[in-house]
């Protein structure tokens, strides 16, 4: 307790007379409101950023290799430099690979993105319409019913993926659309973000008010709380669109057409083919594209979702 | 005595029933969707696995299946082939995931650092990795791994060191990495945005007292953020315990890699032939998972201060 009373004297410090010179000349990495916690000798400082860049380093270069192995021309994928261009070759690539098998690798993309796009849309809508009942009306067994949901959370999806595989293989369901749209509507995980991201932002007098103007539970739903609760919203969608679009077991098992399938299954087939008769410029240059939407939504997003995951996460 | 408490309780109930009527049409869609891809599929996983399709002898008659209770889970829990699939991921496990929750804690704490330069290009950078299918991550390490493509098994061998990422003993350590490099930056960033929420007056009060660096990381923000670090543990034993993409990959410049790697692999390798073993081994593997996640929690939660 003694402390506390000098936090503001040593806030108040720069201001105070000679420490105003230092202020200006501050160095660029350093923050306007300095604090004891900047004592950092500069041998850690440095230390500290070289270990984070090797890190860095790591991380990127298995990408910077895709990146470059894009440019290359097949034959020349697995010889010379790895890591460094040799003939620019990536419109040839990108032309090759777009027509190659008729042209399949575009109705990958757009299975991808119709998979992950609208199943995340529905499943954010209907995670956030039951997170939002779980919190926000207090009935009998909802203890027992947020518990089903959260097992849902705990043992993962690909757990699910065989048995559903074997209910499916005996319906009309398998090998169409819906076997993998279906189950991309569902995010337990939404669920458990969303009642968390209720009971806190959605307050129970706005509710209360809501139907003392004599609207109903759905309009003050669709025109307050999901209002309240876009950054769970976003969140939901972005986890929802990742992982239907990370995802790899499901759609190979179900789908046998490949005009169906998603970008990831038709890569590992063309994988498998080692080199013939699809090359493994393809490859490389396909799996380039297929990732770049997922990081344009990702960096374009970037500030939504960290705040959701930190609401997961402190709970 | 009654007479005050029976109105109370009847008012009460009604507010439960009228709270139920309003909570679901909102839960129907979702309720009926978990139904159909979790529940039932579970339940008809579970019914499937307590039957065998027998063969009479001669292969006449048509093969009938027949109630058989656990033998399907006496016969998987004793297959060699399945269990050490399960132990395979059990040690990955156990290495890869506190190596990779060390890793995302330091490099969340140094981002957390006030002094750190490039906090926002490095926080992005780690986290990219998680963005990408984990089969893309499977092809892009395979390529970098292949005895006869891998530009670093070509330099390597240019300065006189052998390298062999595709070798039985060494396979189980190139998974971990692909892992580790999918997932440390996603984990850092859980933990990272639960760093903060800390308080700054804590820290700064904690400096005053003398307590920086790594003392005061270690005694007052890890704790601090230990539910966060807890909640990527789980993540990270599900992720593993579910481990398919990467060995399935790896499987294309990795013939060695057996095709009942992992739980996944071996209750696929069977789903043709004998689909009722594939089930026992995927409720084996929903109950060992669930287990897993459930006592991870139980034992972690229970030091915790009361909320």
């Amino acid at each position: 307790m003694s402390t506390r009373p000098q936090i503001p004297a040593t806030r108040a410090l720069p201001i105070s007379g000679t420490e105003e010179v230092k202020i200006n000349k501050r160095p660029w990495y350093r923050s306007k409101d300095w604090s004891p916690l900047d004592a950092t000798s500069k041998f850690s400082k440095y230390l500290i950023l070289f270990f984070m860049t090797i890190f860095a380093i790591y991380t990127i270069m298995p990408i910077w290799w895709l990146i470059v192995g894009a440019t290359k021309p097949d034959g020349e994928l697995f010889s010379g430099n790895g890591f460094w261009f040799s003939d620019f070759n990536l419109w040839e690539n990108l032309q090759t690979l777009f027509t190659i098998q008729d042209g399949v690798y575009g109705y990958w993309l757009l299975n991808s993105l119709l998979y992950a796009g609208l199943g995340g849309m529905c499943s954010t809508l209907f995670a956030v319409m039951m997170g939002y009942a779980l919190a926000k009306y207090k009935f009998r067994g909802r203890g027992v019913v947020f518990a089903i949901v959260l097992a849902g959370v705990l043992i993962p999806a690909s757990v699910f993926a065989i048995p559903l595989y074997l209910l499916f293989s005996g319906t009309g369901i398998i090998n169409t659309f819906w076997s993998v749209f279906i189950p991309s509507m569902v995010s337990p995980f939404g669920v458990y973000l969303s009642r968390t991201y209720a009971a806190e932002s959605v307050p129970d007098e706005v509710i209360e008010a809501g139907r003392m103007d004599g609207a109903s539970e759905f309009r003050i739903f669709f025109q307050i709380g999901l209002r309240m609760m876009a950054p769970a919203l976003l969140t939901i969608f972005l986890f929802q669109f990742v992982s239907v679009w990370t995802n790899y077991l499901l759609p190979s098992l179900m789908l046998a057409n490949d005009k169906l399938q998603p970008v990831t299954v038709g890569l590992v087939t063309w994988q498998y083919m080692r080199g013939m008769p699809v090359g493994y410029s393809s490859v490389v240059t396909g799996a380039l594209v297929s990732v770049i939407p997922v990081v344009i939504l990702f960096l374009s997003l970037q500030r939504f979702w960290a705040k959701g995951l930190s609401a997961g996460a402190i709970k | 005595m009654s007479s005050t408490t029976a109105p109370k309780r009847k008012r009460a109930g009604y507010m439960e029933r009228q709270a139920l009527t309003r909570a679901i049409p909102f839960m129907i869609p979702f309720a009926l969707l978990y139904l159909f891809i979790y529940l039932i599929p579970l339940c008809y996983a579970l019914y499937k696995s307590m039957y065998t399709v027998g063969r009479s002898g001669l292969g006449i008659s048509a093969p009938e299946p027949k109630f058989t209770g656990f033998s399907n889970y006496i016969n998987v829990l004793t297959d060699p082939v399945f269990m050490s699939s399960m132990g395979r991921v059990l040690l990955i496990g156990l290495i890869q995931v506190p190596v990779m929750l060390i890793l995302a804690l330091v490099l969340a704490l140094w981002i957390d650092m006030r002094t750190t330069v490039g906090k926002r290009f490095f926080r992005i950078l780690y986290f990219l990795p998680y963005a990408l299918p984990g089969v893309i991550a499977g092809l892009m390490w395979s390529f970098l791994y292949a005895p006869s493509l891998s530009p670093i098994v070509k330099a390597a061998e240019a300065i006189g060191i052998h390298l062999d990422f595709t070798s039985g003993n060494v396979l189980p350590f190139s998974i971990m990495n692909i892992m580790t490099w999918a997932w440390t930056g996603y984990n850092m960033i859980i933990i990272y945005s639960s760093l903060q929420s800390i308080p700054s007056e804590i820290m700064e009060a904690a400096a005053i007292d003398g307590l920086t660096g790594w003392k005061a990381s270690w005694k007052i923000k890890v704790p601090m953020v230990r539910p966060a670090i807890i909640l990527t543990a789980v993540f990270s034993i599900i992720g593993t315990a579910q481990l398919y993409n990467e060995p399935v990959v790896l499987k294309g410049v990795a013939p060695n890699l057996s095709s009942q790697y992992t739980p996944i692999m071996s209750a696929l390798s069977t789903l043709t032939s004998n689909y009722n073993t594939s089930a026992a081994k995927s409720v084996i593997l929903a109950i060992f998972i669930g287990a897993c996640s459930a006592v991870f929690f139980a034992v972690t939660r229970e030091k915790e201060p009361t909320k």
